[in-house]
């Protein structure tokens, strides 16, 4: 069983660092702001998740457990409000540099409020 | 009623469990904090469907696996894009048409894409929502898509 | 051997990302790669509190997760509308028809 979680947690942070090298790549590769954003997604969501998951599997059930699983969740939940926050921006900063539309044909109207 | 206990439980496990002190004395103080901080979240009115959506509870143990999964099949194909040696992509934004019937649910679906890497809402108007794709190919646009559809089942009928 | 495989992998992430900052064309760019850096500070945290023997350290980086997302979201906020405080009260006082509607405390 010990034996078991020890490769367990080998396996997810091996992966997870993997995709966090991944994304830091994706940032520096892709050409423009959105398709960075697409990367650093990436990092978010599951290099983080992998990397803390499989510390999960480093220590007894508990309190640290806790903590663990605390922080994945407070990183799932605020990754995509800050991406969408950023997109925002960046959108309303394109509207008030005059392009009415903008290179993919899209006319103003930014509000993300339903 | 559920939405004030609900809150309540939250913030005395917070309370319990990030200070790892379980004598009697803290254990009061924690439920004197709470029991304080929740009377005057009651007060101010902001304990609504919205911010304590526990009426989903059931269902989200459902969607959050398929959630996780869906993640993790998005993550493997946003990662292979970007270590291929040639850059194929197809950045571009894409319109959707939801069936959410509330805010909250709309919420839930457009944090779902965002999440996704290889996706990205940038704005929602009314039941439009605005995304920006990596490649285009990689995205199903139409209103059934899966998502779309187990969001608004997670929403259910109270909508 | 694991966390600090881990960590050095991390810390090469961290490098990529700060180049990023450092070359980004536009202001949204550096916003992005230090929001980014941001998120694999705290993972670097968890592993060093684990490399350490010390797993306390997972409430520093819980609280550093949040402080990021807020800094993050304030920066942003800065850029779109050129301040941080409340809107500003509107200079005209309100129409006495919509100014009977309760104002302050319930």
């Amino acid at each position: 069983m010990d034996m078991l979680a020890d490769v367990a947690s080998w396996a997810l942070i091996a992966v997870g660092t993997f995709f966090l090298l991944t994304g830091a790549i994706g940032i520096l590769r892709l050409p423009d702001v959105f398709t960075r954003m697409h990367a650093a997604g990436m990092t978010d969501t599951m290099g983080a998740g992998l990397v803390l998951a499989g510390l999960c599997f480093q220590v007894e059930a508990g309190l640290v457990t806790v903590r663990l699983v605390l922080v994945i969740l407070f990183l799932w939940f605020t990754s995509p409000v800050a991406t969408h926050a950023l997109a925002r921006a960046v959108l309303h900063d394109r509207d008030l540099a005059g392009s009415a539309s903008g290179p993919d044909g899209r006319n103003g109207g930014t509000s993300s409020k339903p | 009623m559920s939405r004030i206990a609900g809150l309540w439980i939250v913030l005395y496990s917070l309370w319990a469990l990030l200070s790892g002190h379980f004598d009697p004395l803290f254990l009061t103080f924690g439920a004197g904090t709470c029991t304080a901080a929740v009377y005057v979240t009651a007060r101010m009115g902001i304990v609504d469907a919205q911010s304590m959506p526990v009426h989903l509870a059931g269902r989200a143990l459902g969607y959050l696996p398929w959630l996780a999964w869906e993640i993790l099949k998005s993550n493997v194909r946003v990662a292979r894009v970007i270590l291929a040696p040639k850059l194929r992509i197809n950045p571009q934004i894409v319109h959707f048409r939801a069936s959410q019937r509330s805010d909250l649910g709309r919420f839930i679906y457009a944090n779902s894409i965002t999440l996704t890497p290889g996706t990205l809402t940038t704005g929602i108007v009314g039941d439009d929502f605005e995304v920006h794709a990596l490649d285009v190919a990689h995205v199903d646009g139409s209103e059934n898509n899966e998502m779309n559809r187990r969001v608004t089942a997670l929403e259910g009928e109270a909508g | 051997m694991l966390f600090v495989g881990a960590t050095a992998g991390l810390l090469v992430a961290m490098a990529l990302v700060m180049c990023r900052a450092l070359l980004g064309p536009t202001a949204y760019d550096r916003v992005l790669a230090l929001n980014n850096f941001g998120t694999k500070t705290v993972l670097l945290i968890a592993l060093l509190g684990f490399l350490a023997g010390r797993p306390d350290f997972l409430d520093l980086s819980l609280i550093y997760a949040l402080i990021n997302f807020i800094g993050t979201i304030a920066v942003l906020k800065y850029f779109e509308q050129g301040r941080l405080g409340a809107e500003p009260r509107a200079l005209p006082p309100e129409p006495p028809e919509r100014g009977s509607e309760h104002e302050g405390g319930p």
